[in-house]
């Protein structure tokens, strides 16, 4: 190839664009919840307050502290403090790690009520009781792969900046990783307060 | 007509100037040209294999009762060539194939924004496809839900449609990808003086489909997670016995799947609005009509979906609104058509082989575009809904449009690609027997439907008998024109005469540079200095 090109405006605009999708994707279960919520009041509201409002705070601020490191970690690689980005990073991946924890406790909760999808407790139990936990189970599971993956994404990224690839001259994919990373945190921010706290 | 090997110019360009030969040098590159050239033979592929199971279908339906296979069999056939052609031709077909070869030409580009991005598109397309292949074979075989896997049926039939559904979610993640790349290509890459009212209209119609296929491809893909957690997880989502709702997935379903046909049909329209100019000799008429109609349509076709669910229960209320957007939806469809026609009026119209698939596209569009409008009515639709009025509307816009202009894109622009032409003979002949045998074929349907016969029946009364005959002999017709026009292309872009320079008259960038195209597409940054259908600012009039 003759030229080497780099475009980091370009990255981001196609991190951005990507990021749309994701939204999109969440968005078809945020319509299925409203069709649902507008149809049984009753079982979501039910459903809601059997889920446990202080493990579900505890993740919401874990995760928000996760989003202030990423954020806090462009910063230090554009000022070139690699030590200060991996450490940043770690702290991130650490509070991804203490989510997926505590998310295991709560679902393992649930599990032992009798609460999992086709579940007897819920087949037996009233129709909307059984769309409310089908969806929350899809919902915040499909968010939890989107945290795994963040982890994953958010090491490799750590990787690149311990060899040395990714440094204060060039980091957009630090960038953009950071931004995957606010994405799972702001999807969490709608599935919050929608399971936990306004029914 | 023989040409001697010997007096046959070397291919070089792309083909050769990299050193690099072998199946790596294709399945690892990153050059559009290469993985355009990979999508342009995996899509021609299912193509084949899609018609071929059309064929089956029509075999089937040629007499009443059981002709050659049984019942399950009928309706793994429909599903299947549904699937085929929808997620493994027609979606990928013009913009990952011609949209790779030639948009960043276009713009004066050396590649696309994201190389590896769009090798890694490639790779999924051939994953996903693997996977839906796998899944005919294998669990409780081939699906037989209809291309549309409604539930509450594809959540209990026996059949493998949970492998079916991972392969075209691994699809849609590839045309996802592709879409993104397209978009952040034309913003980012156009060469200096590229402005937006100079990028040729194929390009345009390429960047109005990315964004329906950014903005609705995640929609199946959640509501294909949704089947797949129904059958694996029996979630109940769509279980009305378990307070679930199956209208839902209707409209989730068809959120993305009407969208879906104008990334089907716009990257087409594009392809038209390219081939018209230059074989009327005379700048496009409407030019910004034309680009700005490829964005509304793809707004405006956003918000349509329900005109497929008249029948299913919803409310009048939401026919009513739906049926009232689907008619704005022809009105910028209507504006390309004008337009179109308007640039022939007074032109010195050449009839060329890419010419006669373009002008065939204004006239079968046209038919399937105004026989949509009778399903978008509520009151006509209800009396044909479901019916092969239905079948032969669609194949009409779809085939009559996208295939048509598939092949009127290969016959357009592979010549420049591979330094050689087919024979215009062959070529003309074998679109006449496509073009006369589509007609009869598709015509018929939509008459049977008039008449009531139901789509994917296995059986119907004696009375649609004699339409069915001339149905079955036309689609015999029509696939005897595409292997003339298949084996024609494949022949003279091998073997044919030698291609070079620019002998339609293109003003486009992709005809100023040189046969066959070199991996680094422009010596030197180009600098445009006039617009698209310009023919004097580009010296070729």
């Amino acid at each position: 190839m003759s030229h080497v090109h780099r475009d980091d405006f370009g990255a981001k605009l196609g991190m951005w664009l990507f990021l749309f999708t994701e939204l999109l994707l969440f968005g078809g279960l945020f319509i299925l919840y409203s069709v649902y919520l507008a149809r049984y009041p009753q079982q979501f509201s039910s459903g809601g307050h059997q889920l446990d409002l202080v493990l579900g705070t505890t993740n919401t601020v874990v995760l928000l502290t996760s989003s202030l490191f990423a954020a806090m970690s462009v910063t230090a690689i554009k000022r070139g403090e690699r030590r200060r980005t991996l450490m940043l990073l770690s702290g991130t991946v650490g509070c991804a790690l203490i989510f997926l924890f505590i998310k295991y406790l709560e679902w393992s909760a649930k599990i032992e009520h009798g609460i999992f999808p086709n579940s007897p407790k819920l087949v037996a139990g009233a129709p909307g009781e059984s769309v409310f936990f089908g969806l929350y189970y899809l919902t915040t599971g499909l968010h939890a792969i989107h945290v795994i993956v963040g982890g994953i994404l958010i090491g490799w990224i750590g990787a690149l900046v311990y060899r040395g690839s990714v440094h204060e001259r060039d980091n957009v994919s630090l960038e953009n990783v950071t931004l995957y990373w606010h994405l799972v945190d702001l999807v969490w921010i709608f599935i919050f307060p929608l399971y936990y706290l306004i029914l | 007509m023989s040409v001697a090997e010997s007096t046959a110019p070397v291919a070089g360009g792309f083909w050769k100037d990299t050193g690099k030969t072998g199946i790596k040098s294709w399945i690892f590159s990153t050059d559009h040209k290469r993985i355009g050239m990979l999508y342009l033979y995996s899509v021609l592929g299912f193509f084949l294999v899609g018609a071929f199971l059309g064929l089956l279908i029509r075999l089937e339906l040629i007499a009443p009762g059981a002709t050659i296979v049984t019942a399950q069999t009928y309706n793994a056939l429909f599903t299947v060539h549904g699937v085929v052609m929808i997620f493994l031709f027609i979606i990928p077909g013009i913009p990952a194939s011609f949209g790779n070869l030639i948009m960043p030409i276009q713009i004066g580009a050396r590649d696309v924004a994201f190389p590896r991005l769009n090798l890694f598109s490639w790779w999924l397309y051939a994953i996903g496809a693997l996977i839906v292949l796998v899944s005919l074979f294998t669990g409780g075989g081939p699906p037989d839900t209809g291309w549309t896997f409604y539930v509450p049926f594809s959540a209990r039939t026996g059949t493998n449609v949970s492998l079916a559904v991972l392969g075209v979610f691994v699809l849609g993640f590839s045309s996802i990808l592709t879409g993104i790349n397209f978009v952040t290509t034309i913003h980012r890459l156009r060469a200096e003086g590229m402005t937006w009212t100079r990028i040729p209209l194929f390009t345009w119609s390429l960047y109005a489909t990315a964004w329906v296929q950014i903005l609705a491809t995640p929609i199946i893909a959640i509501t294909l997670v949704l089947v797949a957690a129904e059958r694996l997880l029996g979630l109940g989502l769509f279980d009305p016995g378990r307070g679930g709702d199956p209208i839902m997935f209707q409209h989730m379903f068809w959120i993305y799947s009407h969208p879906a046909v104008y990334i089907m049909i716009l990257p087409a329209m594009g392809v038209i609005s390219d081939i018209i100019p230059v074989f009327s000799r005379k700048p496009i008429f409407g030019y910004k009509m034309i680009a700005f109609s490829s964005l509304a349509i793809a707004a405006a076709g956003s918000a349509v979906w329900g005109h497929h669910m008249y029948t299913s229960g919803m409310s009048d209320l939401a026919v009513l609104i739906f049926s009232f957007l689907t008619f704005i939806v022809a009105i910028p469809s209507a504006i390309k058509v004008f337009n179109w026609v308007s640039t022939l009026y007074k032109g010195s119209i050449s009839l060329e082989a890419p010419m006669l698939f373009a002008l065939s596209f204004i006239l079968l569009f046209s038919i399937g575009g105004l026989s949509g409008l009778i399903l978008g009515a509520a009151a006509t639709d209800i009396h044909v809904h479901d019916t092969h009025f239905v079948v032969g509307h669609f194949h009409f816009v779809m085939f009559g449009g996208t295939g048509f202009a598939f092949f009127g894109a290969a016959h357009y622009w592979l010549p420049k690609f591979y330094a050689r032409r087919y024979r215009e003979k062959p070529a003309i002949f074998g679109w006449l027997l496509m073009f006369a045998g589509f007609v009869v074929l598709y015509l018929s349907m939509q008459v049977l439907g008039m008449q009531g016969m139901p789509r994917r029946y296995y059986d119907y009364l004696p009375e649609f008998t004699q339409l069915n005959v001339v149905a079955t002999v036309a689609s015999w017709v029509m696939m005897t024109g595409v292997v003339v026009v298949v084996w024609n292309l494949w022949r003279g872009l091998f073997k044919g005469e030698p291609f070079t320079g620019n002998p339609w008259g293109g003003a486009t960038l992709e005809w100023s540079i040189p046969t066959p195209p070199p991996t680094e597409n422009f010596e030197e940054e180009p600098v445009v200095t006039h617009g698209p259908y310009d023919f004097k600012g580009a010296g070729v009039a």
